[in-house]
């Protein structure tokens, strides 16, 4: 047999049946959830259920992806009331007595369904200065990086973000405070206080000693608890706290 | 109800050093008005003693010794977690807050009655 007539041959859909999945729709504050059944299939994400959705059952459902793979930060959403990278969820892990609830992410606008309006969060990473502003220029030549060094090693703990938000959904403070900037532009602030190429530490602890800024975070740990990537920026914030406290006199005492 | 993110083992250790907190707060009125009675009306004041031996107020004594305790080592675990150099075990801290409070506590009680 041709092996593209015996890949035709393997089932699609097992037989373990259908399942329930509520998602919401609706644009802004407004929207309900809806529900729709889904095959279940023996391997399965979160984000194949609803591409199964929007191509098998309605065309109009609105999502983001783009990598799969988990690298792009894409895709991430609430999935049974927890954020959630959906490409790397399997269904299996999070089913609740069979059935699935998936919303957009927490802690921010929604555009339509499943999609978060992300303007504000990719806003507040830029309020806590998280742009790289080198000491050189490209004449210099290239500086030695010593990666044994503490600096070295406290920002390359932290540099892994792929910006997904889900420490952001993930956060009440953020809920709780609207100024606050969040986990994931505050971990970004601190790759950079650690970066000893980048030229603008005081600029940056002043923007994230502010109101919003790191001492507004009360620790839930919740961002480092949902990260997908396993980082932990209540440690990046503690450490933000430690420097700026260190240099009271930015706050004008 | 607690939403689904936040039924993690830290979050529950916020929210108990938030409302140990907020009850100490709503206790301290009460507690400065009672030692002012020693100055202002010692009669009352001796009564009022009395009355604390009543094992009711014994257990209830305990719980305002645990929520002391609780946010006295609540408070010292989120110190540590802000000034000294980050260790993984949050967790462990958090329990070992919760379970010298309670160790405490149990002090108190064995102690009053």
């Amino acid at each position: 047999m041709h092996i593209r007539e015996a890949w035709k041959d393997e089932p699609l859909v097992s037989n373990s049946g259908t399942m329930k999945v509520s998602v919401w729709r609706g644009q802004g504050d407004v929207g309900q959830f809806e529900e729709f059944d889904v095959p279940v299939l023996d391997n399965q994400t979160i984000l194949d259920v609803v591409s199964w959705i929007q191509q098998e059952s309605d065309p109009t459902l609105t999502y983001r992806f783009a990598c799969r793979v988990g690298m792009c930060g894409s895709c991430a959403m609430m999935v049974n009331g927890k954020p959630r990278w959906t490409c790397r969820t399997h269904v299996k892990k999070v089913r609740k007595d069979g059935a699935i609830e998936i919303a957009p992410l927490r802690n921010l606008p929604v555009i339509k369904d499943l999609a978060a309006d992300m303007t504000e969060f990719f806003d507040k990473w830029v309020k806590a200065e998280g742009v790289f502003h080198p000491s050189k220029t490209r004449e210099d030549p290239i500086e030695p990086i010593n990666h044994e060094s503490n600096a070295r090693q406290q920002a390359s703990a932290a540099i892994e973000c792929i910006n997904c938000a889900v420490c952001y959904a993930a956060c009440d403070s953020v809920s709780s405070n609207s100024d606050y900037l969040g986990p994931a532009a505050l971990n970004r602030a601190w790759t950079l206080v650690n970066d000893e190429r980048d030229s603008a530490a005081e600029q940056r602890l002043k923007a994230v000693s502010g109101d919003g800024g790191c001492h507004s975070c009360h620790s839930h740990q919740s961002c480092m608890n949902y990260c997908p990537n396993e980082l932990n920026p209540t440690a990046s914030i503690a450490g933000l706290k430690r420097e700026s406290v260190k240099n009271l006199s930015w706050w004008g005492w | 109800m607690i939403r689904p993110h936040r039924s993690h083992p830290l979050w529950y250790a916020f929210m108990l050093h938030r409302l140990s907190g907020l009850a100490l707060a709503l206790f301290l009125p009460f507690h400065f008005y009672v030692l002012s009675l020693a100055l202002t009306n010692a009669a009352r004041f001796g009564s009022f003693i009395e009355w604390v031996h009543h094992p009711l107020v014994v257990v209830a004594e305990t719980g305002l010794v645990f929520l002391l305790a609780v946010h006295f080592f609540g408070g010292l675990r989120l110190i540590a977690l802000e000034f000294l150099p980050w260790t993984s075990r949050q967790k462990t801290l958090a329990a070992f807050a919760l379970a010298a409070s309670f160790f405490i506590a149990c002090a108190f009680f064995l102690s009053a009655i």
